[in-house]
């Protein structure tokens, strides 16, 4: 019995070592994401800053283009997620619940080609498009790029989502007097909701974090975002300067902490939650 | 109120045929029970009067007017869930007064309103609560008092009780009962519980298969099923169905079976005509069963299979060896004491004879 017991203490206490080694190692780089900022001369080895400086902000700050590149972005991100928010929405319901025949199928396609369309591989088509649109250089056509590749796989995690309620909500409501608009708008979207979030949260953390679209669609460096202009903090040689750039880096992931924690406390990350009573 | 009338409706789902033809008609403040097993077709027939299906032939009439293809906000009715389909983000409150808020009413006399409805239906001090805050039963009378809460021409049920405990669905069939002869109200009631059909409805559809084998009211259905099936779906325990040979002989109705012993079965012209396949089913009701004496001439005899005490009434069933089982229901205080041979007797004025098709016969005295 003693035995026993001694065997799984000592098993539990080499589970826990192992688990804070591997804990360690992966929390490492961001104890220097951390760090680094505050350190006035920061380089890739971890470093406890001392003295403890703002003087890396100032310097970022000052770098106009940098903290306008931070605003594109925003823009960017905002207007491609609304667009995805709100056509996903729209399409997701309408194929759930519409008696569509090969519904299943549209969205598998779909699903396929939009790999297609946000991998590099359709980087010179999606060019030709844009530029014979006429939209080469403005926000617009990063938001419409960003809103074609995400838009399938948007509503597939939605149209998921809304087949899992059940019809007989906005039914109800449709029996009770309501038009079917009324029935969307009362019922049936705020059950939705939480999908929406999800996919609100994931289309945008997409958009902010990436280059190639944004880099091959855009020419003017007021209109350039964050993830772009993060290479204005390289030296002429290439090699990074590490202060500015650790400090411009934790600028540049606030936002997207922001977001997960303000819909956390609003919303709370739930899939499939408060439908079933 | 309104009346309500099918006219040759039928609806398919692709190939599969959920209801091949129905025709019926409900007058104004009849409480109308589709009776069946599921899978025949009950809430699909609801859901055309609903407007949440479209038949795929015929027409729907509520009122003497031509619904058919109106939109179910248009047809002035009120629904009941088995899912009850309360809307999770709203409160108890917010959802029994939505019909209104739809409608126009402002808040806080819907909210009056809502409250009063609330109140007759015992959920009156629920109404902040969220329907996932609030217990099964109280969710039921909360989508009873949403369907309540405005006035409607015809009041729709799918299976709203089928998700209580046997208490509470009790205690919500007297309630539905009491409502029903206070309000006079028209309803359509679906349900596949005998019982519920033969306590609430004032007229019993019997649908199997997507047709309407049989509708009439609830004592008729129960006196006289008009089939072999309506027979075994009715009553509980159901009725007892033996089927039997038939022969005629001496200007009488024979008829034989394993176990059974019976005194020949004066003639009439329907009997003698159904003799003619030489096959029929003897229906009796386990009620006009009782323990059998010496003196006794009509007698089904069998194994004890099983012997329940229900409390006022006892359930004796007897084995006829591989040819079925025979219940009967036994009222008395005392203890059924039975050996291991059982002999049940009945009186042939409450036996039903339907033919070789399992249609009944009808008895001497209906013309
Ligand atoms: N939307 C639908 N698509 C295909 N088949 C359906 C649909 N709705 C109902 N059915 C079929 O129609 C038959 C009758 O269904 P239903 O009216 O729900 O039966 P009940 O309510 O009597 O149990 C069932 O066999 C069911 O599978
Ligand atoms: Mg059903």
């Amino acid at each position: 019995m003693r035995k026993r017991t001694q065997n799984i203490f000592v098993r539990r206490t080499i589970f826990a070592a192992a688990a804070t080694f591997l804990g360690t190692i992966f929390a490492l780089p961001l104890v220097w994401f951390i760090f680094a900022p505050f350190n006035a001369r920061a380089e890739l080895g971890l470093a406890i800053p001392s003295p403890f400086t703002l003087s890396n902000f100032a310097t970022v700050f000052q770098n106009t283009f940098a903290m306008q590149a931070l605003l594109n972005s925003l823009i960017q991100a905002a207007g491609g997620v609304v667009l995805v928010g709100g056509a996903a929405t729209l399409a997701a319901y309408a194929l759930s619940r519409s008696p569509i025949p090969g519904k299943g199928a549209v969205t598998y396609i779909l699903l396929l080609f939009s790999s297609v369309v946000s991998g590099s591989a359709a980087m010179v088509p999606i060019f030709l498009i844009i530029s014979a649109a006429g939209l080469i250089d403005t926000h617009l056509a990063v938001i419409l790029v960003f809103a074609g590749g995400l838009l399938p796989t948007a509503m597939f995690i939605l149209r998921d989502f809304i087949d899992a309620i059940p019809r007989s909500y906005e039914e109800s409501a449709m029996v009770a007097g309501a038009s079917p608009l009324q029935a969307f708008f009362d019922v049936a979207l705020p059950v939705i909701r939480p999908g929406i979030v999800v996919v609100v949260v994931w289309a945008f953390v997409n958009i902010w974090g990436s280059f190639l679209i944004p880099f091959i669609l855009l020419r003017s460096d007021k209109l350039m975002p964050a993830s772009v202009a993060i290479y204005s903090f390289y030296s002429e040689a290439g090699t990074p300067i590490v202060t500015l750039l650790a400090a411009y880096s934790l600028i540049y992931s606030l936002p997207v902490i922001a977001l997960y924690l303000f819909v956390n406390w609003k919303f709370g990350f739930r899939f499939f939650g408060g439908i079933k009573s | 109120m309104a009346s309500v009338e099918f006219q040759n409706i039928s609806k398919t789902f692709g190939a599969f045929v959920a209801v091949p033809d129905i025709s019926f008609q409900i007058a104004d403040g009849e409480f109308i029970c589709l009776l069946g097993p599921s899978g025949c077709g009950k809430t699909t027939s609801l859901r055309m009067i609903a407007g949440l299906e479209t038949p795929s032939s015929g027409r729907v009439m509520i009122g003497g007017r031509d619904v058919t293809y109106l939109h179910p906000k248009d047809r002035g009715i009120s629904m009941v869930f088995q899912d009850y389909a309360l809307y999770p983000h709203m409160n108890i409150a917010d959802n029994i007064a939505y019909p209104l808020k739809v409608r126009g009413e402002q808040e806080t006399r819907r909210h009056a309103r809502a409250k009063e409805v609330a109140d007759v239906l015992k959920i009156g001090d629920l109404m902040k609560r969220l329907p996932s805050q609030i217990s099964g039963g109280q969710q039921q009378r909360t989508s009873l008092a949403r369907a309540l809460v405005y006035p409607s021409e015809v009041y729709l049920f799918d299976e709203p009780l089928s998700n209580l405990d046997a208490k509470l669905r009790l205690e919500a069939r007297g309630f539905l009962n009491h409502l029903q002869r206070d309000m006079g109200m028209t309803a359509v009631y679906v349900t596949h519980d005998q019982a519920e059909a033969m306590a609430l409805a004032t007229r019993i559809a019997v649908m199997d298969k997507g047709r309407i084998v049989q509708f009439a009211p609830p004592i008729e259905i129960y006196r006289r099923p008009a089939t072999t099936f309506v027979a075994n779906f009715v009553g509980n325990p159901p009725m007892n169905l033996i089927a039997v040979e038939a022969s005629i002989g001496e200007g009488a109705l024979h008829l034989k079976a394993d176990g059974l012993q019976l005194a020949p079965i004066a003639l009439t012209d329907a009997i003698a005509k159904a003799a003619t396949s030489g096959r029929m089913t003897l229906g009796v009701r386990p009620e006009h069963l009782r323990i059998a004496e010496p003196s006794d001439r009509n007698v089904v005899s069998g194994d004890l299979f099983a012997n329940e005490n229900m409390g006022p009434e006892s359930l004796v069933t007897l084995e006829r060896g591989d040819n079925g089982r025979v219940t009967a229901r036994i009222f008395t205080d005392d203890e059924i004491r039975v050996g291991t041979s059982v002999h049940l007797a009945f009186d042939t004025r409450h036996v039903t004879l339907f033919d070789d098709s399992g249609a009944r016969i009808p008895a001497a005295d209906e013309r």
